[in-house]
């Protein structure tokens, strides 16, 4: 399978009703690692999310994936902030994008029965998702969306409505699929969550890249006042 | 007010005697009825379904045009079937006209608007909830279509009992192109309208009555099907 | 594209038309005599012959003629009829039967109608009370008979006051329950009328004038303007229809006693042209 990072981005532009809400932006993804986009609340990170993965459209600029754009896209997920349950079981949820893929529907069964379990939703494999709490909801999406097995997982704030132990059942499926070596690209606006789960971090500002650096290094000494001020916890606008 | 109960004992005797004329015309109402909901149901399932997804020029006005559509009085709709089969009519040839054939065309003409109407509304609604969804898995536009149908199924179904409700109630299309021919094409509703004609308001009322019950029993049938076909609510 | 819709249309065709069915359009008021569930079982018993009946009014029946959907019909508008012969619909007229129109009205008659000598006073008198008068209003045949006496008596309903005058603009059965419902004078056929369960107040207030003869014509549709018609059964149902047997039964036909019908078929054979 060819490898569909590195990303690169040049000059992407997203305007909306004349308004630019993300960019120009140029930035590069490796092959490795997983990348967090944090910023104040409005800096447009969905947006910047959704125009790596293609779901808003560029105003100017270009994405340039390592591989044609319409192979890269099966070969990408993207887990929503408010996740999106099809009114179906639990077990079909997840089977779904297999479905979609033309793989057979006890095959497609068989292996979201493994995904359920791994995300430890194997006793509610038949239950109705839609009656599912937050967390499981959640949890849901990450098996659906891992179920393709992805090159690169782009997460929308996934633990912003959930509890502290939700939460922390979250992230350590992300340590996990990190480390076996699925690129994620992430924004959350917990910064003891960035500090976790980074190797690298995009701090976002104001539709721009303020800075974008090793994780360590950001946390240690961030460049720019407005990114020392939103680690340290003031306001930043 | 006396009529009303003798039409409520003439329903009675009709129904427990069986009465052979009785169970005919009703057969023939379910059959003509169900038949006209399924193919329209097949017509405006996905036309409702592809009005939510699709973004087109002309999308307000198809949309309009359909809600107008719901109000069609069957009887221009009789009339320009009528036009079509009679065998002056373009199709002539086919010699369906005062057929049950015919009839069932005149009903998915008149209730295809409404399902779809009521389906584009239901589907439009989840397709605010799944847009985004389907548009990461590149799920294709047949693809949205059918996750659409299906995930929105039961309130499918309603539109399709109301498409059953305004088909299985109608009399002036039938009327036209059916002809209400003894043991050919007279079903409940043309039968109550020539027992009216005739003045015979109990036996009239007494077939009405058959037909709530026949619509009543219909509906519970379906929505018991709705229920035990999967566990749980969604 | 009109060939793939009506390989469509083709594709859940039942198959209606069986070899020995015929259409016959026939009048309201015939149907509604009850004679037709006497004579269509002995059609079937004698000939084989499956009738199917589309019940309509005269102008309805004349125009499902014109347009080849029926293959027969049986109605009473002499001027109509003969003009459908005349325009080449029909072969020709062949007059099988009469009844009678009959005034009917609330029993207490506001209009003295059972007083006076012929149905011309006995609606001159309607029009000069200003009793509420229910017309069929659908030019039927009926309607037609009705127009034409008020023209006869120089009036014309186009002038009336709705005050008095109430077009139904509907068939015999829905006229007389409107009639029945307002107790107002109606102008209806004597079988409609002895056969309608609605009466309610209302009773014959005139009758028995010859002026109010109906004549009933059988006229089978051209095959030579539409092909596809049924023309032997049609002619096979006329030969019936006429024959002795038949005009007996019509002429012994009764409800509550009372004969509807008067044969009057002539039946030297040849066809009887209008």
């Amino acid at each position: 399978m060819t490898a569909i990072l590195p990303l690169s981005v040049h000059a992407a532009q997203v305007r909306r009703r004349g308004k630019t809400i993300v960019g120009p932006i140029d930035l590069d993804l490796d092959t490795q690692g997983t990348t967090i986009v944090i910023g104040p609340n409005g800096a447009g990170k969905t947006t910047l999310l959704h125009m790596l993965h293609g779901l808003a459209r560029l105003s100017q600029g270009t994405v340039a994936w390592n591989t044609p754009t319409q192979d890269a896209q099966t070969k990408q997920a993207f887990v929503f902030q408010a996740p999106v349950v099809l009114r179906r079981s639990v077990r079909d949820n997840i089977a779904y994008p297999l479905i979609l893929h033309g793989v057979l529907k006890s095959e497609a069964r068989r292996r979201a029965e493994d995904w359920a379990a791994r995300v430890g939703l194997a006793e509610a494999l038949k239950r109705p998702a839609t009656v599912l709490s937050g967390g499981e909801k959640q949890k849901l999406a990450l098996a659906r969306a891992l179920i393709r097995e992805p090159q690169v997982l782009f997460l929308d704030e996934p633990t912003a409505n959930l509890d502290g132990r939700s939460t922390r059942e979250i992230e350590t499926i992300l340590h996990r699929t990190a480390a076996e070596g699925t690129r994620i690209v992430m924004t959350t606006h917990n910064i003891g969550q960035a500090q976790r789960l980074a190797s690298e971090v995009i701090f976002l500002y104001r539709g721009r890249v303020h800075e974008m650096t090793r994780a360590e290094a950001f946390f240690k000494g961030p460049r720019t006042p407005e990114a020392a001020a939103f680690i340290k916890g003031d306001i930043v606008e | 007010m006396g009529e009303i109960w003798q039409g409520l004992t003439a329903a009675f005797w009709l129904i427990v005697t069986l009465d052979s004329d009785l169970v005919e015309i009703t057969l023939r109402s379910l059959y003509v009825t169900l038949t006209a909901v399924a193919i329209a149901c097949a017509l405006a399932l996905p036309l409702g379904a592809w009005l939510a997804i699709q973004r087109f020029r002309y999308r307000r006005i198809v949309i309009a045009l359909l809600n107008a559509l719901m109000g069609l009085p069957p009887v221009v709709v009789g009339l320009i079937v009528y036009l079509f089969l009679s065998r002056q009519g373009p199709f002539g040839a086919l010699n369906l006209i005062f057929t049950p054939t015919a009839m069932i065309i005149a009903q998915v003409i008149i209730v295809t608007p409404l399902i779809a109407s009521i389906a584009h509304q239901a589907i439009r609604e989840l397709w605010a909830d799944y847009h985004d969804l389907l548009i990461s898995l590149n799920a294709t536009k047949r693809q949205r279509m059918a996750t659409l149908i299906w995930d929105a199924r039961r309130a499918l179904l309603t539109a399709a009992l109301a498409g059953f409700g305004r088909a299985i109630g109608e009399v002036g299309a039938v009327m036209i192109v059916g002809g209400n021919i003894d043991h050919v094409s007279r079903i409940l509703t043309t039968a109550i309208a020539l027992e009216t004609s005739k003045g015979n308001f109990a036996l009239a009322l007494g077939l009405g009555f058959v037909l709530i019950g026949l619509a009543i029993a219909v509906n519970l049938m379906i929505h018991g099907l709705g229920r035990t076909e999967r566990e749980g609510t969604w | 594209m009109k060939r793939l819709a009506m390989a469509v249309i083709a594709a859940f065709w039942a198959g209606a038309a069986l070899a020995d069915d015929m259409r016959l359009a026939v009048t309201t008021s015939f149907h509604n005599s009850g004679l037709a569930d006497v004579l269509l079982p002995e059609i079937k018993a004698d000939l084989g012959l499956e009738v199917q009946l589309l019940v309509v009014g005269t102008g309805q029946a004349l125009r499902l003629g014109r347009a080849g959907d029926v293959d027969a019909i049986l109605v009473h508008s002499k001027a109509a009829e003969e003009a459908f012969v005349a325009e080449g619909y029909g072969t020709h007229r062949r007059e099988i039967m009469y009844n009678d129109f009959v005034l009917v009205g609330p029993a207490d008659d506001p209009a003295a109608a059972d007083e006076t000598a012929g149905i011309h006073e006995a609606l001159t008198s309607v029009n000069t009370t200003r009793s509420i008068f229910v017309s069929r209003g659908d030019d039927s045949g009926t309607h037609r008979r009705e127009l034409s006496i008020w023209a006869e008596i120089g009036l014309d309903p186009e002038t009336f006051d709705a005050a008095w005058y109430r077009a139904a603009g509907a068939g015999m059965g829905a006229t007389l329950n409107v009639a029945s419902g307002m107790g107002a004078y109606v102008f209806t056929d004597r079988a409609s009328w002895l056969n309608f369960a609605n009466k309610d107040g209302l009773t014959i207030v005139f009758q028995g004038d010859p002026a109010l003869f109906n004549q009933y014509g059988y006229l089978p549709v051209d095959p030579a303007r539409h092909p596809h018609v049924n023309h032997d059964l049609a002619a096979r149902l006329e030969s019936w229809l006429v024959s002795p047997k038949a005009q007996a039964m019509i002429g012994a036909y009764e409800i509550g006693g009372q004969t509807l019908f008067t044969p009057n078929a002539t039946t030297d054979g040849a066809p009887k042209e209008g």
